[in-house]
């Protein structure tokens, strides 16, 4: 009976509580709907497909694969990616190159984007520097599996 | 005939406000849930490109749940099956009857009263019919043919079994301060004045019989912190074989016990529809002023109170929900039967040494 009343108290503090944070942003948002002191908003909310957050620098989004100066691409399939990435998402064939200076590069390289789990280590075990996770492109979404999976071309010509 | 026709239009008016202020109540919680929590809430409902913050909500839900297949399981009794959100939802609809809006409104020479039945026998009917509603509940878990649901019936009713008593006895100091069981009266009572200046409402008469009316009628909608019942969260509840429609009757049927519970806050506790200091001919204040109204402004007035009333009561009843964990049930059931019981025996003991002095 008498540790009823203490919980009686605590929870008149708690409904204090919730009770504050109601008023103070019901507050904020009448305030920001005259315009007047918008620079504190009633929620954190950020309504998604109408605004967006700034990504990081660092963010690994999408990937894309770096070109030579004259268009080919700067890979050479030397399979590290493949045989680092956790989820096996990578494929790659090697074609030999006629240049004696490249001598081999990737007739096709796929990366399937359903099994990726943008750990980003295919971009840290790259010698080259030739696969990059930067292009800051995170709505990748596709009605079926098949759209999912990039093939050389489409990773060659990612946006920056 | 023309006594009829009033009752009529009385009674579509007084369940089109309350159906449609229950509605409302879905969008109110949700949006009041948000800014507790520093979220936006619901506000993506549109009708042709246009959301007034998410006002249409409540319609897109109904349409939704409309929509739904309405599955009755095999296993089921067929009849009772469907029977049973009607059920609690009748029960709880029924009562808003006895609820007085405003003072009586003369139309040629004949005088209306703004409840649709004045019972001589108001708070026992309401009571019966809230504690009715359980019906509904127990029926649902027992015909459902599941065993999990039938426990969810069997929690239903015996949490209202421990309130219910609690909620009868904290009314009886209200009953014994304003000498009557009939609503008109008990807010006719209401209007006077204390002291010269503080309303005698029901709260400064009976401030012990208010808190623990509050929180047994909390206990007996069946809403977070007493939801034992459904607890839609992780334990099964009674409803796990509804869909579509009868669901939503059942969770429609919550919001209206929240407006009704307001409603009985109100007239029981804060005057009913009375406005502090406001009296038939005007305002006549404590310090000395005047300010005179023609009668039809004053029930307007009354009326506005009323609903404002009754609106920051559903308002602390969303915090609550908001605001708390569940009981467990053991907790629920020393709550009920521990501590609301005896402190409302205590009450009505008070208040009857209080009275005899």
């Amino acid at each position: 009976m008498f540790r009823l009343f203490g919980y009686f108290i605590e929870i008149i503090r708690g409904i204090l509580i919730t009770a504050r944070h109601f008023i103070v942003n019901m507050v904020f948002h009448i305030l920001n709907l005259f315009g007047i002191k918008t620079k504190r908003k009633g929620a954190f909310t950020i309504q998604y497909p109408e605004q967006k957050t700034e990504i990081a620098e660092r963010h690994r989004s999408l990937h894309r694969l770096m070109k030579r100066e004259d268009g080919k691409p700067r890979c050479v399939a030397c399979m590290l990616c493949e045989t680092v990435c956790p989820s096996e998402c990578i494929y790659i064939e090697a074609t030999e190159d006629p240049d004696p200076e490249i001598q081999k590069y990737p007739s096709t390289f796929i990366i399937d984007l359903s099994r990726c789990c943008f750990c980003g280590f295919c971009v840290e075990a790259c010698p080259e520097d030739a696969i990059r996770m930067d292009t800051g492109e995170v709505e990748f979404a596709q009605y079926n599996r098949k759209d999912m999976v990039l093939d050389l071309e489409s990773l060659l010509n990612e946006p920056k | 005939m023309i006594d009829v026709l009033i009752i009529l239009v009385k009674f579509v008016g007084a369940i089109v406000w309350f159906l449609v202020l229950s509605l409302y109540l879905t969008w109110a919680e949700r949006k009041e849930s948000a800014v507790m929590q520093d979220r936006v809430g619901a506000n993506r409902a549109n009708f042709f490109g246009i959301r007034v913050l998410g006002l249409f909500q409540p319609f897109a839900d109904a349409i939704k749940m409309m929509t739904k297949e309405d599955f009755t399981p095999e296993f089921s009794k067929k009849f009772l099956h469907n029977l049973a959100p009607f059920l609690s939802f009748f029960f709880v609809a029924v009562t808003i009857a006895t609820i007085p809006f405003g003072s009586p409104i003369q139309i040629s020479g004949k005088e209306i009263p703004l409840q649709v039945v004045d019972l001589n026998v108001g708070i026992l009917f309401v009571l019966a019919f809230l504690a009715l509603s359980i019906y509904g509940v127990i029926l649902s878990g027992w015909v459902s043919n599941n065993r999990w649901t039938l426990l969810g019936g069997l929690r239903g009713s015996a949490q209202l079994i421990s309130y219910e008593v609690a909620l009868g006895l904290s009314l009886i100091g209200i009953v014994m301060v304003f000498p009557s069981l009939q609503f008109s009266e008990i807010v006719g009572f209401q209007s006077e004045v204390l002291f010269g200046w503080l309303p005698k409402w029901g709260i400064f008469l009976q401030p012990l019989g208010f808190i623990i009316f509050l929180m047994a009628a909390m206990a007996e909608s069946e809403r977070v912190p007493f939801d034992l019942p459904e607890g839609e969260s992780e334990i099964v509840g009674f409803f796990t074989e509804y869909g579509g429609l009868k669901y939503g009757l059942y969770m429609f049927t919550d919001f209206m016990k929240v407006l009704i519970i307001s409603c009985l806050l109100t007239t029981l506790f804060f005057g009913g529809y009375h406005v502090p200091w406001l009296s038939a001919e005007g305002f006549h204040f404590p310090w000395g002023g005047e300010w005179l109204l023609p009668y039809w402004l004053v029930v307007v007035f009354q009326v506005i109170m009323f609903n404002l009333k009754v609106f920051f009561f559903c308002w602390l009843q969303i915090l609550v929900r908001w605001t708390y964990p569940r009981f467990r049930y053991d907790q629920l059931m020393d709550f009920g039967w521990k501590f609301l019981i005896p402190l409302s025996l205590f009450n009505i003991a008070a208040t009857a040494f209080f009275m005899s002095l």
